[in-house]
């Protein structure tokens, strides 16, 4: 049978594949404009304190700065969340975190800013800091926001089924508290925004604003932007350049963002400021450390009966979307297995830490590494293979789970079998030399949340479609390519629908002056809700086109095909067939630009009139046939949007709204790992990913992005992991952070499962992030089956595995503090990265080895 | 500080440059020639994002002051394209997924330039480690050993064929 797409699920380079391979393409911190200016932040040394005094006027005179900003510049509040606008641009009366930010200085050049931060004098009041959630929660003074009892930022309660009967009917019932530390996303471009205003000639004053930054969701920051200067939003224009990765740490308003474009209103100039490696840490963002106290209850054939899951949130100090982590927590507890009965208590808790925010996976996959090792556990105890007690549970698809998520395309048991097989998982489980194992895992993740986190009844994405007398097709999408594909995949789907080569299709993408509201790349919602609104702008250009072809060539519209840059009549399709069979093989996209040029010059000379008296025939070229639409029609213009469809919306219930989606990712996967017994090292030697992205549109990307999402989750289960002391952060550092290099990182064999989602874009489903969560307890089961021990906290490090081992044997647990800094934390870290105050906020310890050589040297 | 006058060769052109003499190269390239293909990714040259050819050997321009560079050859990412058209590289990095986000792709082509032109057959360990002084997040890596392959297979094809 004939491939029925030319330019889908054929491996494509991204269209801005040469921009990156050479070093032109530009991102936020390449740009400059002609008296650009720079901004540093100052930022708060202690965890808690009341801001009493600052004076900025020594800083003021240094030679070379122009202006200093703080707090009351902008005192407006604002947050991700309509929920949780507890954040300002500039601290005002206290600072919440180490990191937070006080002050901004605008100056000529950075080394001018950076002395001229020395010469801010800022009066603290230290109050009381809360470090730990479970401590955080008993506080009834000094809270970290006035208005937020025992420091919990929110709670939610849910009860679906019913549980405590689940739990009754129960064969077996297995309980445990885990850990996932925390983590951040370390995207490797650091944060960075230029804001530049317009100044009113007449008056002088700032006009419109222009912002270039890495951001994820143009459209939200347009919205912040909007509320904290006052300005309306038709006034301010978001661009977004080629962003250097986000992970979720892009997908909300960052501080720099909004700081830059007030600092650029009192400068009057434009200005820019890109964070330092040790700012991105700081401003984090990403997941929170996760306390999870979970029991789950099965019958001996392994059905699940219950699930009773107590998750504590360490949220840092501002809201953040935590609301929307804690919520999704507990609501993709469900639509992964058949679970009949939920309780869900959440807690999402203020502390004096950098706020946590979304992270590649968003509130799914901490609560997924306690939910699979206890499977692998009961799976245990029971004596069931931990394959098959996965098999067990599956859902019936289509269906409504127990907390009303609407389940329809559901590859999960396909996934299963692919990883099994491809594993050798019977062959070879249990029968691998000793400290060698195999584990199993499974995730899912949604394709788009189905509620906007601004509630209105607006598409979530709309797409703009023109196309030129050319035939050249340009797309306007407000999605953010943030390196996932995004672009790559807008252009592949219009192509696809319109019949066009993908060389003729430009994407215009993230300008809110340009491009239409969409809101942005999270939650995996880019191919779904944005692919979906590109196939509806793209056929509704496609009808005008075929109205004007079908007149031309005296059939009616429904008779036409459009393919290969030709639009044809059915029945001569046939005929021509073999011969399009050939040009649908995707040929370079440098030859086709060339070719596409030449022909283009052709047929608009002599040969394009010869066709156009020759009267109607079998086919007409894409340029003809678009030609003649806008002979025809005046104008060749299309308009898609999406939005999700009211039975994909959820449950009614308090919290219902989060969790949702109109349809859901699965991933099944076996890591193959070995465990140095004497060291405690764990060594990943390969992980089967499977993963169901409904239709795979472009597999290079698909198995970049399973691959990269194995990987993260790898890096989680091994070695990232945010140390703190005291709310300082201990490893703000790449290195330190224990971002996996190449020797640490096994292969990943993806394995793509197509489901053909009845609502996806030719049924496509996410791909970006559902992967993540299955590595973690993929990971801690095998480490089970290749040593017998049960991890309870990640990362596995070498401490925490060797002390299972220990315990194990009854061995005396090893103190790998001794004879170290007595107040380091509990697992000796070296100091990282390059935090220095200058005799204004924390010192190093006394014993730190950097001050003791100091002290040498000064004579003693 | 005083600025002082430095001769700069940088993908075959000589710059005349007056400069501070604790410029960091990386600085200059993105500051002064516009060169901003190589990236900063972090403080404290951990990442790799800034990595250029000096004589032909991958070093880090964070870690470099431009002003020990004067006298030798500097060949950044601008510098790797073979007469405007993609290098081998730059053209398999594209096609097998090598390039993600791109924030990491100048530094880690030109750790593979200066890798395979030490060693034209490098062992997938080999390849291993010589990317360890660059860090992807968003690849794993994987996709890049792949694109590696390809350009290797497409400079000796090129070669045979030149033959």
């Amino acid at each position: 049978m004939r491939d029925p797409f030319s330019i889908i699920g054929k491996p494509t380079a991204m269209i801005d594949a040469a921009e990156k391979t050479t070093g032109a393409g530009k991102y936020t911190d390449d740009l400059s404009l002609p008296g650009m200016l720079v901004g540093k932040i100052l930022h708060s040394p202690y965890p808690h304190a009341r801001l009493r005094r600052i004076d900025t006027s020594r800083a003021e005179k240094l030679e070379g700065v122009v202006a200093v900003v703080v707090g009351k510049d902008a005192p407006n509040p604002y947050g991700i969340l309509p929920v949780g606008h507890d954040e300002h641009a500039l601290a005002l009366d206290k600072v919440r975190y180490v990191g937070d930010n006080v002050a901004c200085v605008v100056a000529v050049s950075e080394a001018v800013a950076e002395r001229a931060l020395e010469l801010i004098e800022v009066g603290y009041e230290v109050l009381p800091a809360y470090f730990d959630p479970e401590e955080a929660m008993k506080a009834t003074t000094d809270l970290i926001h006035d208005n937020k009892r025992g420091n919990i930022e929110k709670d939610y309660h849910h009860v679906f089924g019913d549980p405590n009967r689940g739990f009754r009917d129960a064969d077996h019932v297995s309980e445990a508290r885990f850990i996932a530390n925390e983590v951040t996303h370390a995207a490797m471009e650091p944060h960075s925004t230029l804001a530049s205003f317009e100044i009113d000639p007449h008056t002088g004053k700032p006009g419109r604003l222009t912002v270039w930054s890495s951001t994820q969701v143009p459209y939200y920051l347009q919205h912040k932007l909007s509320l904290v200067l006052e300005m309306p939003m038709a006034q301010i224009r978001v661009i977004k350049p080629l962003v250097g990765g986000g992970f979720g740490g892009k997908s909300e308003v960052i501080p720099l963002e909004i700081i830059a474009a007030v600092a650029a209103r009192k400068a009057q100039a434009p200005v820019k400021i890109t964070y330092t490696r040790e700012e991105v840490f700081w401003a984090h963002r990403g997941r929170p450390r996760t306390i999870i106290d979970l029991r789950t209850g099965v019958k001996k054939d392994g059905r699940i009966t219950a699930v009773n899951a107590r998750v504590v949130q360490d949220g840092g100090a501002y809201c953040s979307y935590g609301v929307v982590t804690i919520l999704y927590s507990g609501a993709l507890l469900g639509a992964l297995y058949d679970i009949p009965n939920i309780q869900y208590d959440g807690y999402r808790v203020l502390t004096n830490k950098p706020a946590c925010g979304a992270m590649r996976g968003h509130g799914t996959v901490n609560v997924r590494f306690a939910f699979e090792s206890q499977l692998d556990e009961i799976a245990a105890t029971i004596g069931m293979d931990p394959a098959e007690i996965r098999r067990r549970n599956l859902l019936q698809p289509p269906c409504i789970t127990v907390n009303g998520l609407r389940v329809q395309s559901y590859g999960l048991p396909e996934c299963i079998e692919k990883t099994v097989e491809r594993s050798r998982w019977k062959q070879r489980r249990g029968k691998l030399p000793a400290g060698r194992g195999l584990g199993i895992a499974c995730s899912h993740y949604v394709s788009g949340a189905a509620n906007s986190i601004i509630r209105s009844d607006m598409p979530h994405s709309t797409v703009n479609i023109k196309i030129d007398r050319d035939g050249g097709v340009v797309v306007y999408t407000g999605a953010s390519e943030i390196g996932q594909g995004s672009d790559t995949m807008t252009a592949q789907i219009a192509a696809e629908a319109l019949g066009c080569s993908l060389s003729r299709v430009r994407v215009i993408a993230a300008d809110t002056d340009l491009t239409p509201i969409d809101i942005g790349s999270y939650s995996s919602r880019v191919t779904f809700m944005a692919g979906n609104a590109t196939l509806r702008a793209a056929g509704e250009v496609k009808k005008l086109i075929a109205a004007a072809a079908g007149k031309r060539m005296g059939c009616t519209p429904e008779d036409l095909i459009f393919r290969s840059d030709r639009v044809f009549r059915k029945n001569a399709a046939a005929s021509v067939g073999t011969e399009l069979a050939e040009m649908s093989v995707r040929p370079t996209q440098h030859q086709a630009s060339v070719s596409g040029r030449v022909e283009g010059q052709i047929l608009r000379g002599s040969l394009q009139q010869k066709r156009k008296e020759e009267g109607p025939k079998d086919w007409m070229t894409f340029e003809e046939a678009v030609v003649a639409a806008i002979d025809f029609h005046g104008a060749l213009t299309g308009t898609g949007s999406y939005a999700p469809p009211a039975e994909a919306r959820g449950g009614k219930y308090k919290g219902g709204g989060v969790g949702p989606s109109p349809a859901y990712s699965y991933s099944a996967q076996v890591a193959e790992v070995s465990v140095d017994q004497e060291t405690g090292e764990v060594t990943v030697h390969r992980v089967w990913a499977a993963h169901d992205c409904g239709r795979a549109l472009n597999p290079v990307s698909v198995e970049g992005q399973i691959i990269g999402s194995v990987w993260m989750g790898m890096g989680q289960a091994l070695t990232e992991e945010m140390v703190w002391k005291d709310g300082m952060l201990m490893n703000p550092g790449l290195l330190e952070y224990r971002s996996p290099s190449s020797v640490e990182s096994p292969t990943v064999e993806p394995i793509m499962v197509e489901s053909i989602d009845p609502e996806g874009p030719f049924g496509a489903k996410e791909c970006s992030e559902g992967s993540l969560a299955a590595t973690i307890p993929a990971i801690a089961n095998a480490i089970y089956d290749a040593v017998g021990v049960r991890l309870h906290e990640s990362p596995f490090t070498p401490e925490r595995v060797l002390a299972a081992l220990r315990a194990k044997k009854n061995a005396k647990a090893l103190d790998l503090t001794e004879g170290v800094d007595p107040t380091a934390p509990a697992r000796f870290r070296e100091h990282g990265g390059s935090l220095c105050f200058d005799g204004k906020g924390p010192q190093r310890h006394a014993l730190d080895p950097s001050r003791c050589a100091a002290s040498k040297g000064g004579g003693d | 500080m005083k600025k002082e006058l430095v001769e700069l060769k940088i993908n075959g052109l000589t710059h005349e440059l007056a400069i501070e003499s604790s410029a960091l190269l990386l600085d200059v390239l993105r500051q002064e020639l516009q060169l901003t293909g190589t990236k900063r990714g972090c403080d404290d040259s951990s990442c790799g994002a800034c990595t250029v050819l000096v004589d032909g050997v991958a070093m880090m321009s964070c870690a470099l002051l431009a002003a020990s560079c004067e006298g030798r050859e500097v060949t950044t990412v601008e510098g790797v394209s073979e007469n405007g058209s993609l290098a081998a590289i730059q053209k398999a990095y594209g096609d097998w997924g090598g390039a993600q986000c791109g924030y990491c792709t100048p530094g880690f082509i030109m750790t593979v330039r200066s890798l395979l032109a030490e060693n034209p057959k490098p062992s997938e360990d080999d390849v291993r480690a010589a990317l360890s002084s660059n860090l992807c997040r968003c690849t794993g890596y994987n996709q890049m050993y792949e694109a590696i392959r390809a350009a290797i297979a497409a400079e000796r094809k090129e070669l045979v064929g030149a033959k």
